[in-house]
C-alpha cells in the first residue's frame, strides 16, 4: 500500500441550518485504502462522505466549511467546479438506483456521456471494462440492451459501481452499499471492493461492524458528529483507545 | 447501563473457567499432600481431579466457540473470549502436571529419602501462591496482581535451579540413589510448568484487560536493544 494521503480532510464542519452535523473533523486516507466509518445513526458519517464529493450542499440550507483534499487540490476552493469533483469521487448509494429508464449499457456511460464523450467505440470499451471490474460483465454481456432495473438488486448496485469506476475515479465513496442486500450479493461486493482498492481509494459508511472489520485498513468511529477515534482497523476492533468506542462497538451504547 | 444478554453469557464462562482453575488448584494441592504425607488417596484425588479438570477443558472450549460464532464479539468481549481459550489451556496443562507430580511422588516414597526435602516445599508453597494470584488477578480483573505473578516466576525458577544442583552434588557421592535423585529433579521441573502456564495466563489476563501484549517482553526488549545498536 502506497501510504501516501489521497484525501485530506482538514477540520470540516457541515451544517444543515443551524444545525452542526459535523464538527470539525480531521482525517487523511492513503491511496488505495479502504477507511469505514462507523457510529449510530445521526452521527454525521453520512453527511461527511457527502461533503467528499460536495454532494451535501446540494441539499437546501445546507453547507460545509473547512478543507477536503484530495490528490492535494481543495475541493472547497473557489474555483473548483464541484461537478467536476463528483467526476473524480464517485458515489455508490445505500439503494441501488440504476436510471431507471435506460439499458445497462446506457447506465454504465451516463456519466461518460454526460462529459461528452461521443464516439461508440469509446463507450463500448469503457462500459465492458467497468462491468468486468464491477464484475458484472459475464452476468450482462449478453444483455446489455435490457433496462437496469430488470436486474436483480446485487446486480443493480455492482451495475451502480460500474457507473461509478466507469467515468474513473480517484476516490469511491459507499453510503452503505450492501444494507439492502442478501449474504451472497454483500459477499460479492465485498469481494469486489478488495479489487477495487487496486485502483481506487474507497471510504465505506457501514452499519455492520464485522463488514467494517473484514474489508477495511482502517476505521474511523463517528459520534454526535464528532470522529471520536480514527485508527488502524485491527486496533480499533481489538484494543480501541477510547471508552466510546469500546462502548459502541461491544454494543453497550445507552 | 443495560446489561446485554452477552454479558451473562460471559459471566457464565468465566464462572466455568473459575470452577475448572479451583480444580487444578485442589489437583496440586493434593499432589503436594501426596509427597508430604505418602497417603495414596492423595493420589488417587489427583487422578480423579484432572478426570474432571479434561471434561472442563471440552466444556469452556466449547462455549467459547458457540460464543464466537454466534455474537462475533469485539474489542474487550473478543479479548476476553481469546484469554479464556488460552487460559483454558494452561489449566488443563497445569493438571497433567499435577498427575505427573502424583506419579512421580508416588515413585519417590516407595523407597527412603534421598535427603531432607527443604527447598521443594518452599518451591510448592511459591507456585501455590502464584497461582492463587493468577486466579485472583483473573476474577477480580486485577492487573497489578497479574503483574506481580510475572515477578514471581523468576523465584520458582531460582528454586528449580538450586534443586537441580543439590540433587546433582549428592548424585555424585550417592550414585545408587539416581532413580530418586532423578524423581526430585522431575518433580521439580513439574512445579515449574505449574508456574510457567501461571505465568502464561497472567500474561492473558494482562491482555484481555488492557490490550497490551507482555509476552516475551525481556526477549523482544533486547531484541530492539540489539537491533538499535
Amino acid at each position: 500500500m502506497n501510504t501516501k494521503a489521497i484525501l485530506e480532510v482538514k477540520d470540516l464542519h457541515a451544517w444543515f441550518g443551524n444545525t452542526e452535523a459535523v464538527k470539525g473533523v480531521s482525517l487523511s486516507a492513503a491511496y488505495n485504502a479502504v477507511t469505514a466509518i462507523i457510529g449510530p445513526s445521526g452521527c454525521g458519517k453520512s453527511t461527511f462522505i457527502r461533503c467528499l464529493n460536495r454532494l451535501h450542499e446540494e441539499l437546501p440550507g445546507a453547507y460545509a466549511t473547512g478543507h477536503v483534499l484530495i490528490e492535494n487540490i481543495d475541493i472547497y476552493d473557489k474555483k473548483v467546479d464541484p461537478v467536476s469533483i463528483r467526476r473524480k469521487v464517485g458515489m455508490v448509494f445505500q439503494k441501488p438506483n440504476p436510471f431507471p429508464s435506460l439499458s445497462i449499457f446506457d447506465n454504465v456511460v451516463a456519466g461518460l456521456k454526460l462529459a461528452g464523450v461521443k464516439r461508440q467505440s469509446t463507450l463500448k470499451e469503457i462500459a465492458e471494462q467497468s462491468l468486468l471490474s464491477a464484475a458484472l460483465w459475464s452476468e450482462v454481456k449478453d444483455k446489455l440492451h435490457a433496462p437496469g432495473t430488470s436486474l436483480s438488486g446485487g446486480q443493480q448496485q455492482r451495475l451502480c459501481i460500474a457507473r461509478a469506476l466507469a467515468v474513473e475515479p480517484t476516490v469511491l465513496l459507499m453510503d452503505e452499499p450492501t444494507s439492502a442486500l442478501d449474504p451472497i450479493s454483500t459477499a460479492k461486493i465485498e469481494e469486489l471492493m478488495t479489487e477495487l482498492r487496486k485502483k481506487v481509494t474507497i471510504v465505506i459508511v457501514t452499519h455492520n461492524m464485522q463488514q467494517a472489520a473484514r474489508i477495511s485498513d482502517q476505521t474511523a468511529f463517528f459520534l454526535s458528529g464528532e470522529l471520536i477515534e480514527f485508527g488502524e482497523t485491527s486496533q480499533v476492533f481489538t484494543a480501541p483507545q477510547k471508552e466510546q468506542t469500546e462502548r459502541y462497538i461491544t454494543g453497550r451504547f445507552g | 447501563m443495560m446489561e446485554r444478554h452477552f454479558d451473562a453469557s460471559l459471566r457464565e464462562l468465566k464462572e466455568q473457567l473459575v470452577t475448572m482453575a479451583g480444580l487444578v488448584e485442589k489437583a496440586i494441592e493434593e499432589a503436594t499432600q501426596g509427597l508430604k504425607t505418602t497417603k495414596s488417596e492423595r493420589f488417587q484425588n489427583v487422578y480423579e481431579l484432572e478426570r474432571k479438570i479434561n471434561q472442563c477443558h471440552i466444556s469452556v472450549d466449547s462455549a467459547c466457540l458457540k460464543l464466537l460464532a454466534l455474537q462475533q464479539p469485539l474489542a474487550t468481549d473478543l479479548r476476553l473470549i481469546f484469554a479464556i481459550i488460552k487460559i483454558n489451556t494452561d489449566l488443563e496443562r497445569m493438571g497433567d502436571q499435577a498427575v505427573n507430580i502424583a506419579r512421580n511422588a508416588q515413585e519417590y516414597i516407595k523407597s527412603p529419602p534421598l535427603k531432607p526435602l527443604i527447598d521443594l516445599p518452599i518451591m510448592f508453597q511459591e507456585v501455590r501462591e502464584m497461582v492463587g494470584i493468577t486466579l485472583d488477578a483473573f476474577v477480580k480483573n486485577n492487573e497489578s496482581l497479574a503483574r506481580e505473578v510475572l515477578k514471581r516466576d523468576d523465584r520458582v525458577d531460582a528454586l528449580k535451579n538450586k534443586i537441580f544442583k543439590d540433587v546433582l552434588e549428592l548424585l555424585k557421592t550417592s550414585s545408587e540413589q539416581v532413580e530418586q535423585g532423578l524423581t526430585l529433579i522431575l518433580i521439580a521441573r513439574n512445579l515449574e510448568r505449574i508456574g510457567d502456564h501461571a505465568t502464561n495466563i497472567a500474561e492473558d489476563v494482562i491482555f484481555a484487560l488492557t490490550g497490551e501484549d507482555v509476552r516475551h517482553s525481556t526477549q523482544v526488549a533486547t531484541m530492539k536493544t540489539a537491533l538499535n545498536e
